[in-house]
């Protein structure tokens, strides 16, 4: 009588799991097959039955045989379960990514970022180039005293150059304020002779701002505008130094196909004085800006020994620069703040 | 400044490469602005006679020409220039003549009617830069013969020169020539003077009241002159640089002051048989000058006076009428003296009136150079005057104020070498200055460098640093990139204005740059007080008058500008300085930003300030109750740190809106980027984040409007304690519900411990507080 029990209990397992491999294979969706998963999982089930009854069984042989049987199916089971899923969120992810497209290309906008206005992404790149070579950045008032704009540089009360600047003066607003003493600077050079007095040499700065002449705008001027002003006060520093730095500045910003070259000039605040040019690779010059060794009387008017240090000083138009790269044809278009002109230069 | 290049070849050998004596003058710092070739001759213009003048009724602007132009036919010819007269001899460009600008002159009529050719002014045939009308040739000119012949036109190049003016010795061709042969390492040549009769002395009583305004006055006599024309090169010369032929006497006149930038004047001797006297104007003193205008002068003008005191001229810039060369005059007096720059520039700028003479004399003439003037003036008159006789004693009042005619100034080699980096003993320097007329002495540590009187531009040790540097060449003193022992960086003020910068563009603003200069009344239309702003003394126009306190007027303008030109999404920033007034000498002047962003409400105002108070990390009190003037009084808020006002932000003022003509509401965000970007920012201590779950609980209150939701999110934080890591406002509501007068926020407070999970008990806790904190401020959970 012991023989017959054992090929039924065994094939109660294999009838058990030929039923969940089938009722998984039958699964249609991920929902389904965990419904299936959970009846597998029951203590009820099929199998597990079988499996409840496992310890009632007496012969260690037979014991062993539907242990192994019931083994065997559970790794079966499992097996087909995880394959099972597998297929099926593919297959539901593959379904709903079908049913979800979309034409981004109907969502794409006009960019919300603002933009910097030309003359400060010129004015940045410039600071930039000079930062690199070593430079700090200095800036000073734009309402000046006639001893900083004028005065200190070497161009005292009468100076014949001084009508050159087209200087616009501040109405005096108190009885102290003398007419013709205070005033929009006309150039970025008195922030030297403030540098000069608060800084020590070594002095490797530039200074950027905003100027301002009384001139009529035009295609190319505009009464407010804007420099660069470069000085350097060291000791040992030559005229070989300027050029040096003019030329190593012209590689840096414009390319290093451009070469510089220095022409003798006149400035009262300089001396040697010179104009600066720069050579487009097409052996075109381009007149940039005036520089030249710092006059002694500078040097003075700023607190410095013209006997133990000498210096350099060089500056420029930054608004021609800005309206050269970017191709502008009339200058007083880059200050109507329309922003259809604005809005290019990302 | 036009330089002849025939003229200089009198005084040294340059040769004919034109280009490369461009290049040279340029090196020296006499920069070439303009190169002309004239006088190139070309065939088929003859000399014509203008017969008669016709009016067409249909034709306004041009005039009928008939000319005889040798051969006894009447031509007829259009012309465009009304300077003509009948018997005037005038150029005619025949038919079929190849113009220097490459046009063929044909037979192309106006109105049906032929011209047979051309009239031609001096700029056409390329003999002067006159193109003001016909060129009028002189009678003497033969009818049909070409017209270059008759006028013996040489070609020559014009450079145009752009002198500085620290150098009025190069307002003269012979100091062109004298830095050109330097450079060019050719000898100048000294002018042989042609032999003119000496005359018996005469003098003419002088006397200078004015030492100091003229340290040298001179003057002349010369007989035997005879008035006529200059010969065909002088006035060939005086065109090709620039002025008109007059007589041979004034075109003599001219001729030295091109060559020798030596201003003189030549007066009718006889008008002048008194003498002369040089004194200060009386104010109100009347003059009518050359030009047939009257002036009124004033005691800093300097006046030539006759020996009664009638005046001839103003010292230095223009002569009068009564004592004119005339066409009978037969001697003249001619004056040569030196004049104050200042007080010639200072009488011309304020007459208005710049002259050739003017223009030189305040740059500074040579006090000494009267004697070769003087010379020159006789040598050049005698090739019209044969019987010309120049007398003896020369006038000449010299004052204590006349420079020497040399000059000491010491020049350390050392010096050199500091500044330019070369190494030049004595010998050296003299090699470089000694062609220029400096007289270089001997010495190792200084030498004396004697400066000629032509130089008023050297007078101290740099300025002969600068002639060594001129004449060594700049391109000769390398190139030498130095190494800055600097650290090369931007101030965390300027990083900090960079980050401003990119936050409020990442905001999307425009940055724009309007003007700093209002209109009266501009601030006021935006609400502001404009009783502290400064004002121009001398704007441009009244528009820009007043300079900005603030940069609001400015972009509101550019909003309404954008708006009329149908712009949408306005929004525009600023970074700039603003100028009240302070109590000093100077405006308290600043650096401000201001964004405005267009048909946007406060609560757009409100997140700008969240987002860029966030990026530079910098509080404010934000005071709801003082409305910042030119704000919606409902609607802004004052930034403040105590009395210090940081800034504003919130709408526009309605008001003011309208008044601008911006359209919708704006909303701003003001601040004081001063003191702003100048707060030192220390890095952020990191914190560790927790490892245990947080809890969350949302809370409702209703609260009246008279309570700020910034002080209820305070006092939640504070009730919250350092278990709150995070509160925030996600709802506010009005409306049914919600009794009039209050609105509901709602918070959701996300408590969490650094070192433990968080019971029911503490949540509860915390949960009470938070309840409690904002009950005492009148909120009521809902």
């Amino acid at each position: 009588m012991a023989g017959p029990r054992t090929p039924s209990l065994v094939a109660d397992v294999h009838s058990a799991r030929d039923a969940a491999l089938k009722a998984i294979a039958d699964s249609s969706d991920t929902a389904g097959l965990r419904k299936v998963a959970a009846e597998l999982a029951n203590k009820k089930s099929p199998l597990n039955a079988v499996r409840a009854q496992l310890g009632k069984v007496a012969d260690a042989e037979e014991k062993k045989a539907v242990g192994r049987a019931l083994s065997e199916a559970s790794q079966a089971i499992e097996e087909a379960l995880a394959t099972a899923q597998a297929a099926l969120e593919a297959a539901e992810f593959a379904a709903q990514v079908a049913n979800e497209k979309m034409d981004l290309t109907e969502y794409l906008t006009e960019s919300r970022r603002g933009t910097a206005h030309i003359v400060t992404q010129a004015m940045e790149h410039l600071e930039d180039v000079f930062v690199g070579l070593g430079f700090q950045v200095a800036e000073g008032p734009e309402v000046e005293t006639d001893f900083y704009n004028f005065e200190a540089l070497n161009m005292p009360a009468s100076h014949p150059a001084r009508s050159e600047f087209d200087t616009m003066f501040i109405e005096p607003h108190s009885p102290n304020h003398q007419p013709n003493t205070v005033l929009l600077r006309t150039h970025t050079s008195p922030v030297q002779i403030r540098v000069m007095q608060s800084w020590k040499p070594p002095i490797y700065a530039i200074m950027p701002g905003r100027v301002f002449r009384r001139d009529t705008p035009d295609a190319t001027h505009m009464p407010v505008f804007h420099q660069i002003e470069g000085l350097v006060v060291d000791k040992g520093i030559t005229f070989a130094h300027l050029a040096g730095i003019i030329e190593a500045f012209t590689k840096a910003f414009f390319g290093s196909d451009f070469t510089s070259r220095l022409r003798p000039s006149f400035f009262p605040f300089t001396e040697p004085s010179a104009e600066f040019d720069i050579r487009r690779a097409n052996g075109s010059w381009i007149e940039l800006g005036g520089c030249g060794m710092v006059h002694p009387n500078v040097l003075r008017a700023g607190g410095i020994d013209p006997e133990e240090y000498t210096g350099f000083a060089f500056g420029f138009g930054i608004d021609r620069m800005a309206k050269e790269r970017h191709a502008v044809d009339d200058i007083r278009e880059m200050y109507t703040n329309d922003l259809r002109f604005l809005r290019q230069f990302t | 400044m036009k330089i002849l290049h025939s003229w200089l070849k009198e005084f040294a050998d340059f040769g004919d490469d034109v280009e490369a004596i461009g290049d040279h003058l340029t090196a020296l710092g006499l920069a070439v602005e303009g190169m002309d070739r004239v006088g190139a001759t070309f065939p088929g213009v003859v000399v014509a006679e203008v017969l008669r003048l016709e009016r067409h009724p249909d034709a306004a602007k041009v005039t009928r020409v008939y000319v005889d132009a040798g051969d006894g036919t009447e031509r007829h010819v259009w012309c465009g220039a009304t300077n003509m007269k009948v018997g005037d001899k005038v150029p005619l460009a025949t038919l079929g003549t190849t113009m220097p600008d490459g046009r063929e002159i044909a037979r192309r009529g106006i109105l049906g009617i032929d011209s047979e050719g051309m009239l031609c002014s001096a700029i056409e045939l390329g003999l002067g830069s006159d193109s003001s009308g016909l060129l009028i040739l002189p009678e003497s000119a033969t009818l049909g013969r070409d017209v270059f012949d008759q006028l013996g036109a040489t070609p020559d190049v014009v450079f145009d020169l752009d002198v500085t003016r620290n150098r009025p010795d190069c307002f003269g061709h012979l100091g062109v020539a004298r830095e050109l042969a330097s450079r060019m390492k050719v000898s100048l040549r000294e002018r042989a003077s042609a032999t003119v009769a000496r005359g018996a002395a005469r003098s003419l009583p002088v006397e200078v009241h004015s030492p100091h305004a003229c340290p040298r006055f001179t003057v002349t006599v010369m007989s035997g002159v005879v008035v006529g024309d200059s010969p065909d090169w002088i006035a060939q010369r005086l065109t090709h640089a620039g002025m008109r032929p007059i007589n041979n006497v004034v075109d003599v006149s001219n001729l030295v002051n091109l060559e020798l930038n030596q201003p003189n004047h030549a007066y009718d001797a006889a008008s002048v048989a008194s003498g002369f006297v040089v004194r200060t104007a009386r104010d109100g003193e009347r003059f009518v000058t050359l030009d047939g205008v009257e002036r009124e002068l004033v005691s800093d003008d300097l006046l030539i006076c006759d020996g009664n005191d009638v005046p001839v001229g103003i010292a230095g810039i223009m002569g009068g009428q009564a004592s004119e060369v005339r066409s009978d005059t037969t001697e003249i007096a001619v004056e040569i003296a030196h004049f104050d720059p200042a007080t010639v520039a200072r009488s011309a700028s304020r007459l208005g009136l710049r002259t050739e003479a003017s223009l030189r004399f305040e740059r500074g003439v040579d006090p000494h150079g009267a004697e070769k003037a003087v010379r020159r003036f006789a040598d050049l008159l005698s090739l019209t005057c044969p019987d010309l006789v120049v007398h003896d004693a020369m006038s000449d009042v010299r004052s204590a104020d006349l420079v020497g005619e040399s000059t000491p100034v010491a020049l350390r080699p050392s010096q050199v070498r500091r500044v330019l980096g070369v190494t030049l003993d004595s010998k050296g320097l003299r090699n470089v200055l000694a062609p220029l007329g400096f007289v270089v002495g001997e010495g190792t540590d200084s030498v004396v460098v004697g400066v000629p009187s032509w130089r008023p531009d050297c007078v101290s040790e740099i300025d002969l640093v600068e002639e060594v540097a001129r004449h060594v060449g700049y391109d000769n003193l390398g190139k030498i990139v130095p190494t800055s022992p600097v650290h090369g960086r931007l101030s965390p003020i300027q990083q900090r204005r960079r980050l401003v910068r990119q936050v409020v563009r990442g905001l999307g603003a425009h940055e724009a740059m309007p003007n700093p200069f209002l209109a009266p009344g501009d601030l006021a239309a935006v609400g502001l007080d404009e009783s502290n702003a400064l004002l121009l003394a001398n704007p441009l126009v009244a528009e820009e008058s007043v300079l900005r306190t603030s940069l609001r007027p400015g972009l509101l303008k550019a909003i309404a500008y954008n708006q009329s030109h149908r712009a949408d999404h306005i929004s525009v920033f600023e970074v700039g300085h603003v100028y009240p007034q302070g109590t000093e000498q100077l405006p308290d002047e600043y650096e401000a930003l201001c964004i405005m962003i267009a048909d946007a409400d406060a609560r757009v105002a409100a997140d700008l300030w969240s987002q860029v108070s966030d990026a530079l990390g910098v509080g404010a009190q934000l005071v709801t109750n003082e409305a910042p003037a030119g704000f919606h009084a409902t609607r802004s808020v004052s930034l403040r740190r105590g009395k210090v006002v940081l800034g504003a932000f919130g709408e526009i003022d309605p008001a003011v809106l309208h008044r601008v003509g911006v359209v919708g509401r704006v909303a701003c965000l003001e601040l004081n980027l001063s003191i702003v970007l100048a707060e030192d920012v220390k890095p952020h201590a990191a914190k560790a984040v927790s490892k245990f779950p947080s809890t969350d609980f949302d809370l409702a209150f209703v609260v009246p409007d008279d309570v700020v939701a910034s002080q209820v999110l305070r006092a939640l934080r504070q009730a919250g304690g350092k278990l709150a890591v995070d509160v925030r406002s996600f709802d506010v509501y009005r409306g049914k519900g919600v009794p009039d007068g209050s609105r509901s926020l709602a918070y959701r407070v996300r408590l969490q411990a650094p070192d433990k999970t968080l019971t029911d008990e503490v949540v509860a806790g915390v949960r009470q507080s938070c309840i409690d904190a904002v009950a005492k401020l009148g909120g009521t959970l809902r």
